[in-house]
């Protein structure tokens, strides 16, 4: 009997190692966000990898936070999507916002622009790189910017979902549906629970 | 008996924790490295001849309304990057290979008529331009050997010569020519430098292939001309600040129409590009 019970802690042992083994495995999908390699920071200054965002749906935008024009419309209708989203997954989603203009969106800039605008709460994530970076970001979201002077950017504006593996579920563009947003925000966390 | 059975057990056990923890470990290292590796680009020599051009003020087709733009000097490949040397490329980076590339860097039809990772097309020239690889691996490479890919405005200010003059763009000839070569179907199997350079002594600017630019995503107007401009003005923050000022110039509106379709991990069977670098000097010799 003792040797059963044994043998049987074996199996579940082996069984136990094999589903541990299945994470490692489990890498970053091909298409995946997390497999670009440039290194950013966050509003506290930390130092940070794309990847670091994995595990969390992802709402992202690229903004820079002296526009005056259409930035705070879409800022504003970030707060609203986060507002919209569920309290119960909150936890599950990060809203990410990327600046494109590196040289002004420091991060001590960026954490006086979250403060100010109540967007300090932890869901909320800022990111600045370099100009390569985040040019290499904007291809991977099909953004187009122009710097068109030394304070102001042409840009498109554009709300995009990754899943937590950050494999892109939608993109928003243009008149952004915020509801519709909020709707694959939902769907998302729902599906990766 | 019992107590060897037990203590078999027990050896087990332990084997297979340690197997496990080992293969956990090792496959995640295996990952940190393949990561890495994505931007520890290995350099590879090329003897292409580069082309000083020394920039200065220059119209853009779409741009600013307040127009002329200031290009500073540049160096410039006299010609595309070519199969030979993106396979050489290949060779030394691993990652850049159709098997290996990661779809966020360039879709299903990378290298698509590439029999396997390091092998060109049956029929293809070793010194016919590179085609059908993405801005990504158009930067990877420019990258490895030194370089980089042009901006949108230094492929454009070479591209305003004809043969004898830096900018022929107000001789009526000039855009029927380059319209005629766009026409040409499979032009893009074809050796490089085989037709004549241009003014500043550059090949193959029109009759071969479409290019890359580093800033193909500057242009900011919808790829649907059927889009009013008031639907334009909810796509773009400030897209009032941009527009053709050259409509005239058919040729380039081509060139900025496919730009503004493009996105970074297509690929294109006629899209291919060539390296410009930056440069101190700021007078020819």
């Amino acid at each position: 009997m003792k040797f059963l019970s044994l043998l049987l802690a074996v199996v579940l042992f082996t069984t136990s190692c094999q589903e541990s083994k299945k994470q490692p495995t489990e890498t970053i999908p091909s298409n995946s966000i997390f497999n670009l390699t440039t290194q950013w920071h966050n509003q506290n200054g930390d130092s940070l990898h794309l990847n670091d965002l994995q595990g969390k749906t992802l709402v992202v935008v690229m903004i820079y936070t002296s526009c005056k024009t259409a930035c705070p419309i879409l800022v504003a209708k970030m707060k609203t999507i986060e507002s919209k989203i569920s309290r119960k997954e909150i936890d599950d989603v990060s809203l990410v916002l990327v600046s494109i203009d590196p040289e002004v969106d420091t991060p001590p800039h960026l954490k006086e622009f979250a403060k100010t605008n109540n967007m300090d709460a932890r869901q909320w994530t800022f990111l600045t790189s370099t100009e390569a970076a985040t040019q290499e970001f904007a291809n991977v979201l099909a953004m187009k910017y122009k710097k068109i002077s030394p304070i102001d950017f042409s840009h498109s504006n554009i709300i995009s979902v990754f899943s937590p593996n950050g494999q892109l579920v939608s993109q928003e563009e243009g008149d952004i549906d915020i509801d519709k947003v909020v709707a694959t925000v939902h769907e998302t966390v729902k599906k990766n629970r | 008996m019992k107590k060897i059975k037990y203590n078999l057990c027990l050896v087990l056990m332990v084997m297979f924790f340690a197997s496990c923890s080992k293969q956990g470990k090792h496959t995640k290292h295996e990952d940190a490295g393949a990561n890495t590796n994505i931007n520890k680009l290995k350099s590879i020599s090329t003897d292409v001849k580069m082309a000083y051009i020394p920039g200065g003020e220059y119209k853009p087709f779409y741009g600013t309304d307040t127009s002329l733009v200031t290009v500073a000097p540049y160096l410039i490949d006299e010609r595309a990057v070519t199969n030979q040397e993106f396979l050489e490329f290949l060779k030394e980076n691993p990652q850049w290979r159709k098997s290996q590339v990661k779809r966020i860097y360039a879709d299903t039809s990378y290298l698509g008529k590439w029999p396997s990772d390091l092998e060109l097309p049956a029929n293809a020239l070793p010194d016919a331009p590179i085609c059908q690889v993405s801005w990504f691996a158009a930067k990877a490479y420019a990258q490895s050997v030194g370089k980089r890919l042009p901006s949108l405005d230094e492929w454009e200010f070479v591209a305003m010569a004809d043969e004898v003059s830096p900018n022929a763009r107000k001789k009526p000839q000039y855009s029927a020519t380059i319209i005629s070569l766009y026409m040409e179907k499979e032009r893009q199997y074809k050796a490089v430098m085989k037709s004549k350079p241009n003014y500043w002594g550059i090949y193959n600017l029109f009759d071969l292939i479409w290019e890359w630019t580093d800033d193909f995503n500057s242009i900011l107007t919808t790829s649907d001309s059927r889009n009013s401009q008031y639907e334009d003005k909810n796509l773009f923050c400030a897209a009032g600040a941009t527009s053709s000022t050259d409509v005239l110039n058919y040729a380039a509106y081509m060139r900025f129409a496919l730009r503004t379709t493009l996105k970074a991990n297509y690929t294109i069977a006629n899209l291919g590009f060539r390296c410009a670098k930056d440069t101190t000097i700021s007078k020819a010799n």
